[in-house]
């Protein structure tokens, strides 16, 4: 018994749950080919959760900040990418990949500009004034996301809003039966670079070695000479600007958005930052995937128990580690 | 000369006052040794030096600057290092990352490391091992290492053998003994022993005030004092 | 003491206009208001006794209401308009509260206080999820309409004179709604009063200890979590049993009424306006936040067409961005009068 447990430890320890759950799915689907669209739809999914939620989680684990209007960031991006991609119409529609390229790479960077100035903002005007208090904090930034959600109602109304593709991601691809949507290739590779960009940043650089130190102890860090501070704001700024990117990646794969799309992935969100554990990169990537493949597989054998089986796998997940399955290490 | 200057510093946590006047002068040079009572405020004295938490009213004064009510990080660029009891530790960092860390700007002064390393020789062997895995006295020779690898002043360590075997306590003395020949150190400490043996000036603090100041080896000549201003407990752990 | 005075004062005041609103305002409309406030001062009251008195940020607590609203909707429709079923289906619903109240309290209270409000929010959503695909049992997004016990129908003549026509008592006909509106009224009252006892008694003396220091109260010996879950069920069962009165008084029982996440919305600016920590303030808080409901955003339209030419404005003040402007004045109220009204007035007329 030790020897096996030893033995799943020193493969990956909690991050072969994903496989394993892969291959319990491949069993009960039965069909190879409807396993492997499905997986891929949840591998992809997981990486858009996984860019609306590690901001949030590193936000936390550095500050003790939880910030319930995260979700307006991912509402924002969705609807400022919408706009750019619909006033970039022609570009979109082109036959030339570049110009499909263009208008979507414009589309991205909007909303992750949109979402660094709106971080930014949001940490000075409604965050600071009541770090270390966590009862304001809760109050506070869930007032925040009603004001958000309304002025988004303001600006882009209240129907749903079609979001144009650009036409080289349209289609799918043929792998054996089994087809796989282009778009959903791109957001998860779109997601791994974010992973592998932050993962570098987090362990190659001295920014990074400073924010892994304050998630542990900020006090230390802060008696070593740093101020926590305004490594902060920076971290809250990217982590808005990341929710903006994942929000305009789900605008691009839902096709039609609503305003209240901030606030139904929220919960997915909070799910997966659970299950993965608060203030690791890792962890989110790792309840991200989870989460993902749970709906998709679940959303596949039984179609009404799909969100319900992510608050079960939650539940299960909290029973056996009450913290996560890989928090940051306080 | 004065290094540290303290001036009736009083210090509450939320609506309680812990600190109610504590002043203190800790010359520069040798270990200054801070007594008390587990609870009389020890700890927040030297917190509230660091400026992790704020002295209100009082003064902190270093080398005749008033530091009072800087931010931490401020307060560590003045050249003064903080060991708190926890070792405050990066757990999940190694101890190359721990230690880069404590530097200024991320580079190794080669002579400095050299000397840490023959200090505590475990050190090199762990060098790439996480840190949350090292034995405690690993780990506070670690603490110890961090709070000199970059030229200090002063350095403020809190009760640093607790919970370490007796062998370590021995060589954790003589690194302090070494250390201080550069530094000055003020240390808290429970183990009377060990305060003994390393201290030249002392003071005792109990219940948020400084009742006495002197030297260690008067203090230690004098039982009457000792069982009047430190409880009991203290020696009988010594008699263990 | 002055302050606390005044306080209870307005509140008693408030609870005395309710006893007799339907005599002062004789429409719908203001028997429709005054039982919303009546159920929500239950409702609220249940919720700052989590929020206020243990410190607890739950966002479950409509879901509670809805377990109420659903259970005794569910089987009014099903078994018939009897008190019987009524009787079974709030029971229903209470049963349903408890058990999922320890279950999460269980599984997130002994973590820190943010993993509980996240965990009580994935629950909440999932629920509101649930009752809107199982539409066999819950109607879906269309809900349940059903009828109430007999005594409750509008038809219904509670008195009659010689002629066989319903007595009017200083203009009021003493009909069912007069009889269904007296029954929400003293079951909120009868809530409220139950929420007063608990803060006053030795549990509420243990609570306030527990959220001032935590780790103290451990260390005097007091099983938080175990007081923390406890308290957790009460404001749980509370709000299931105001979820099943105000279903009896809407007759009708569906998603926006039970469930939504507005819900949960009011009842969180109603605890902040009125103050958190302060039964009374939940009066306050209930009366005031209703009465901007259904007034502000008249007053709204209102202003919208006065300004009708001016640009931008009129689109700000629609009644239908009327959730903008609460919602700014939740934050400036948070940031500048965190104790609410009542809890303002109580520590500036102490004070003096």
């Amino acid at each position: 018994m030790t020897g096996l447990s030893e033995l799943i430890s020193r493969a990956g320890g909690v991050f072969l749950l994903p496989v394993a759950m892969a291959l319990v799915a491949f069993i009960l689907i039965g069909a190879p080919s409807s396993w492997l669209t499905l997986t891929v739809a949840g591998l992809s999914m997981g990486m858009m959760i996984f860019l609306m939620a590690s901001g949030l989680s590193l936000v936390f684990g550095l500050m003790d900040v939880l910030n319930f209007g995260h979700s307006a960031f991912i509402s924002f991006g969705a609807f400022v990418a919408a706009s750019v991609l619909a006033a970039l119409g022609g570009w979109l529609g082109a036959d030339s990949v570049l110009l499909n390229l263009l208008a979507l790479i414009c589309a991205l960077a909007a909303a992750l500009a949109f979402g660094l100035a709106g971080g930014w903002f949001f940490e000075r005007v409604i965050v600071k004034p009541v770090y270390s208090d966590h009862l304001r904090q809760i109050l506070i930034t869930m007032g925040a996301l009603i004001v958000a959600e309304q002025i988004i109602l303001a600006s882009w109304g209240g129907s749903p809003l079609n979001v144009p593709r650009p036409a080289f991601l349209e289609g799918s691809l043929l792998i054996g039966d089994a087809s796989v949507d282009l778009y959903r290739l791109f957001a998860f590779a779109l997601g791994a670079l974010v992973y592998v960009g932050l993962h570098l940043l987090l362990n190659r650089t001295r920014i990074g070695l400073l924010i892994r130190a304050g998630v542990e102890n900020r006090e230390m860090v802060e008696a070593l000479g740093f101020k926590v501070d305004r490594l902060f704001i920076g971290v809250f700024m990217v982590g808005s600007a990341l929710a903006a990117l994942g929000g305009a990646m789900w605008a691009g794969y839902e096709t039609l958005i609503t305003p209240s799309l901030g606030a139904e992935l929220m919960v997915v969100v909070f799910i997966v930052v659970i299950i993965g554990g608060l203030g690791s990169i890792q962890g989110t990537l790792l309840g991200a995937i989870m989460v993902g493949l749970a709906d998709n597989y679940v959303g596949f054998l039984a179609p009404k128990l799909a969100l319900a089986s992510t608050m079960i796998l939650m539940m299960l997940i909290l029973l056996w580690r009450p913290s996560g399955l890989a928090p940051a290490v306080k | 000369m004065t290094l540290l200057s303290l001036q009736n510093m009083q210090t509450k946590i939320e609506q309680y006052s812990v600190l109610h006047d504590v002043t203190l002068d800790v010359p520069e040079g040798g270990v200054f040794v801070l007594l008390g009572r587990n609870g009389a405020g020890k700890t927040t004295t030297l917190r509230s030096i660091m400026g992790l938490w704020k002295p209100n009213p009082g003064s902190v004064r270093f080398r005749g600057e008033d530091i009072t009510g800087l931010h931490p990080s401020d307060i560590a660029k003045h050249g003064i290092a903080f060991v708190p009891e926890n070792m405050g530790i990066f757990g999940g960092l190694t101890v190359a990352e721990n230690m880069v860390l404590a530097t200024a700007n991320g580079k190794f002064d080669q002579t400095r490391l050299e000397r840490i390393y023959d200090l505590f020789p475990a050190l090199k062997k762990f060098w790439d091992k996480q840190a949350g895995t090292l034995s405690g006295g690993q780990k506070q020779m670690l603490a110890v290492s961090r709070a000199i690898i970059e030229p200090r002043e002063l350095i403020l360590i809190d009760e640093p053998t607790k919970g370490l075997a007796p062998a370590i306590v021995n060589a954790m003395a003589e690194a302090f003994r070494e250390i201080s020949e550069h530094t000055t150190i003020l240390l808290v400490e429970q183990n009377f022993e060990f305060a003994r043996s390393l201290g030249r000036d002392m003071a005792v603090i109990d219940d948020g005030r400084v009742v006495h100041r002197g030297t260690m080896t008067d203090f230690v000549a004098d039982k009457a004092l000792q069982d009047r201003l430190l409880s009991l407990s203290m020696f009988e752990e010594e008699a263990k | 003491m002055k302050g606390t005075l005044t306080v209870k004062t307005a509140s008693l005041l408030i609870w005395a206009v309710l006893l007799f609103a339907p005599f002062l305002f004789q429409d719908v409309r203001s028997l429709e208001v005054a039982a919303r406030i009546a159920v929500f001062i239950a409702l609220v009251a249940s919720y700052d006794l989590l929020i206020g008195y243990t410190g607890i940020v739950s966002f479950a607590h409509t879901m509670f209401f809805g377990f109420g609203a659903y259970g005794a909707a569910i089987s009014l429709k099903h078994i018939g308009a009897g008190w019987g079923a009524l009787g079974l289906g709030a029971l229903a619903g209470v049963v349903v509260s408890l058990v999922v109240a320890v279950l999460i309290g269980m599984l997130s209270l002994r973590v820190k206080a943010i993993f509980f409000a996240m965990i009580t929010l994935a629950a909440a959503s999932v629920v509101l999820v649930l009752a809107q695909q199982l539409s066999g049992l819950t109607g879906g997004e269309d809900g349940i309409t059903y009828k109430t016990p007999a005594i409750f129908k509008t038809a219904t003549k509670l008195m009659v004179d010689d002629d066989g026509k319903v007595i009017r008592l200083l203009g009021v006909k003493l009909n069912g709604k007069l009889a269904a509106y007296y029954f929400v009224f003293v079951t909120a009252a009868l809530m409220f009063w139950m929420m007063l006892r608990i803060t006053g008694s030795p549990l509420g003396t243990v609570l306030k200890a527990i959220r001032e220091n935590e780790a103290r109260a451990e260390g005097i010996g007091y099983k938080v979590v175990a007081y923390r879950t406890a308290v957790f069920c009460i404001a749980a069962v509370t709000a299931s049993l105001a979820g099943s009165v105000y279903a009896v008084w809407l007759k009708y029982t569906g998603p926006d009424t039970a469930l939504s996440f507005a819900i949960m919305i009011d009842i969180l600016l109603m605890v902040v306006i009125g103050g958190m920590g302060t039964m009374w303030g939940a009066v306050i808080g209930a009366s005031a936040l209703v009465l901007a409901q259904y007034y502000l955003r008249d007053l709204m339209e209102a202003a919208a067409g006065a300004v009708a030419a001016v640009p931008v404005l009129p689109e700000l003040l629609t009644p239908e961005r009327w959730l903008l402007w609460l919602g700014i004045i939740f934050i400036l109220l948070v940031y500048f009068f965190p104790s609410g009204i009542a809890g303002t007035i109580i520590n500036k007329g102490d004070a003096k």
